[in-house]
Formats: structure tokens, sequence, C-alpha cells
């Protein structure tokens, strides 16, 4: 059983990490200092929520890991991160489009975990909540902006969101895991989540004068460790200390 | 509020130390020691981290053990995630040092939660009092602040924003 629930917790720590990863990317790159600030500032959310997950996963570890193990010494197949997240920043409108897909997820899985029967899953949900209330603020805020501000940032903007779109609908799909975790009341239910999920993200779009993409086809892989060709690049920079200095610490 | 120890010295020293990227506000002034549990000269405190990703949580809890080590204390800190830390725990105290610091303290949560619904939020310049201040961005210097600017004497500053 604690074994399942350390398989679960890769499902959400592996996500916060990796997006945490892409956005910290960002430092000192950011199009203004206001932006660069704030993408970066949720970037040191997304790793504190992650320090809470596997610091509590490596507690149910059998193998004694801690969690920096967790986080570093995993191969490309063993991390269960969705392809949404592992997107590169190609622009602006990428890193904000990659954002509010998952902002408004996130938002939505964790109102459901605060209700976990796990407490320590409820209480890190809870406490993570309040910090992703804005980050989707802060996302769903620019998506307006960029697609009803000029005609060039319309088109990125709605570009970004037709690359982006298909990575969706690998978000509220059940992999065995997450099915057992929520029938044991531990886990969010996923696709109870989908329609909500939509029927956020389309009003934001609209709002914004963006069009819906039509599209019947998405792509998915991630949470089953088949990763974009992007993963790869990810986890040189990310794990280059621990692999070229194994056990070091600060 | 934080937790309150029987023993005053105790108090003492916990109200000297701060979250070094906030000096001005004492760890019991932001509200974060949990739970004091005295056992003549060991000790166990709780704290917890105003944000999930808050790189000062560390400082703090070396810095507790190491002040209460010098007056002869032996102190464990635990950290504890729940219940969620809240603005609504900064004291009175601490909301004055923040205003004169130059930080605008936190409103209560109900004008934040509007302001995320969009309706106006009003926040005071820390600078020269007015309310003609619009917010420039929901993230500031550290994750617990937003940046504002005065409309008036055209300064910016910092609000420490209701979580
Ligand atoms: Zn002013």
């Amino acid at each position: 059983m604690t074994n399942k629930i350390y398989q679960y917790l890769l499902f959400i720590g592996d996500n916060t990490m990796i997006l945490g990863h892409r956005l910290s990317e960002l430092c000192g790159h950011g199009p203004s200092l206001e932006t660069d600030i704030a993408l970066t500032n949720i970037s040191l959310d997304l790793f504190g929520q992650t320090r809470n997950y596997f610091q509590l996963a490596a507690t149910l570890s059998k193998e004694d890991k801690t969690e920096d193990d967790i986080a570093f010494l995993r191969m490309e197949h063993e991390y269960r991160n969705v392809l949404l997240v592992e997107q590169p920043n190609r622009d602006f409108a990428y890193v904000i489009g990659r954002q509010f897909l998952y902002d408004c997820y996130h938002f939505l899985l964790l109102h459901e975990l605060v209700n976990s029967n796990d407490e320590h899953i409820a209480a890190i949900a809870q406490k993570s909540l309040k910090e992703v209330t804005y980050h989707l603020d802060f996302s769903s805020e620019w998506i307006k902006r960029l697609g009803a501000g000029t005609d060039e940032s319309h088109e990125k903007m709605q570009n970004a969101i037709n690359y982006l779109y298909p990575y969706t609908g690998e978000l509220p799909e059940e992999t065995p895991i997450e099915l057992e975790m929520k029938e044991l009341g531990i886990g969010a239910d996923l696709p109870a989540m989908k329609t909500d999920y939509y029927n956020r993200v389309h009003e934001v779009l609209k709002e914004a004068t963006l069009d819906i993409p039509e599209t019947n086809w998405f792509q998915s892989g991630g949470k089953k460790g088949v990763h974009s060709e992007h993963m790869g690049y990810i986890l040189t920079q990310l794990q280059y200390m621990q692999r070229a200095y194994p056990n070091m610490s600060w | 509020m934080s937790a309150i120890a029987r023993n005053p010295t105790i108090n003492d020293i916990l109200k000297g130390i701060s979250d070094p990227e906030i000096p001005v506000l004492s760890i019991m002034d932001m509200g974060i020691v949990r739970e004091i549990i005295e056992n003549g000269k060991k000790l166990t405190i709780s704290i917890t981290p105003t944000y999930s990703g808050c790189p000062a949580m560390d400082t703090i809890r070396d810095d507790i053990k190491k002040a209460l080590a010098e007056a002869g204390f032996e102190a464990t800190v635990k950290l504890v995630l729940t219940p969620a830390w809240t603005t609504d725990w900064i004291t009175e105290n601490g909301r004055k040092e923040l205003a004169a610091y130059g930080i605008a303290p936190p409103l209560d949560p109900a004008a934040d939660k509007k302001a995320l619904l969009h309706e106006k939020r009003i926040v005071k310049c820390p600078h020269c009092g007015s309310i003609n201040t619009t917010l420039v961005s929901q993230f500031g210097s550290t994750a617990c602040k937003a940046l504002f600017k005065c409309e008036d004497c055209l300064e910016p500053f910092d609000y420490f924003k209701c979580l």
C-alpha cells in the first residue's frame, strides 16, 4: 500500500518539478522584470510543493530514498509527469499557454486533494491550493491580455494554444494507480474533473477572443514514462550535479 | 498568533528571531511558531512555512536552535504543514512594523479574494498614506509580496498579500 501511495505522489510531484524547472530556465530571461520575477516566484512555489511531495514519498520508500534521490536519480522512463509540462519555452505565449493549461488542472486537482483520506496529502494540497490560486489568476490574465491585445500578440497566443492544446488530453487520463487511489479516497477523481476543466479553459479562451482548437487528437505518454524528445535535455541539466558528484549536498 | 511558551525567557528569545527576508518581522509576530513543548531545558518547537517554497525556513530553523542553545536550551525544530499558514496570523504589532518598514500589511483575506475576482482592492501606500494605488504585479520581490505603485507619490512599494 505505501508503495502505491509513493507511486501516486510521483504523478503529482513530477508535474510540479518539471514545470518548475521549465520556469526556472526563465530566471533572468523573462520578457520584463515583472514577468521574470512572477514566473520565477511561481517556479519557487512549485519546487516547494515538489519538496513536500517528495519528502512525504521518501518516508514511504522501501529503499530509504531521500527527497534528492527521488528528484535526481531516476531514469527518464521512471518520471510520471505529463507531456504538457515538459514543452519548451518557445516564446512568452508558449510559456503562458502551458502555464494556464496546467494551472487550471492543478487548481481543480488540489481542490479534490484537500479532501484526501491521507492527512499528509491533504495538508500539502491545502497549502498548495492557496499558492496555485494566484498562479491561475496570473496566467489567466496574461492569456486575456495577449489574446485580446495586438494582432501580433493575438496570433502568437493562438499559435501557442493550438500547439499545446493536444497535450491537455493526458491530464484527466487515469492510470491504474490513480484509479486505485481514487477508490480508496486518497487520490483525485480525474475523469470527473474533465468537463469542469474544459469549461474553465474555454471560458478564458473566449474572453481572450481566442479560438478553441478543434481537435480529436490528443497526445499522451508522459504518465506511462514515454516522454517527448525534450525530457532528456531537461534531465541532463536537472540531474547534472547529482550525477557528476553523487550524494553532494548544500 | 504564534504559540506562547510558559517560560517568558523562551518567548523573548523567539521574538529576537526574524525571517531574513523581512528582518522587521519577528517569527512570533509572523505567526509561524505553532507549538512550543517545554520539558525543562529540552524544547520541541513546531514552525510552519509561509509559502511551500519559502527559502528562509532552513535559516529560521537554524537560528531558533542557535539562539536557544546560547541560553542553555536544547531545541528540536519540527516543520508542520497543517493548518496552513495564513496572513491572518500576523499580529497587530507585526502589521505596524511592516507598514513602518515600507511594506503594506495584508488586508483581510476577503479583500484579496475579491481582488482575485477583479474587484478593486484598496491598499494604502506605506510612504504617503494615499489609497490611490494600483497593482503592478501579483508577484513581488519574494513569493509573499505583490508589487504596487502609488499614483500620488509615484513610489513603488511591496504589499504583503493575503494567503
Ligand atoms: Zn504614496
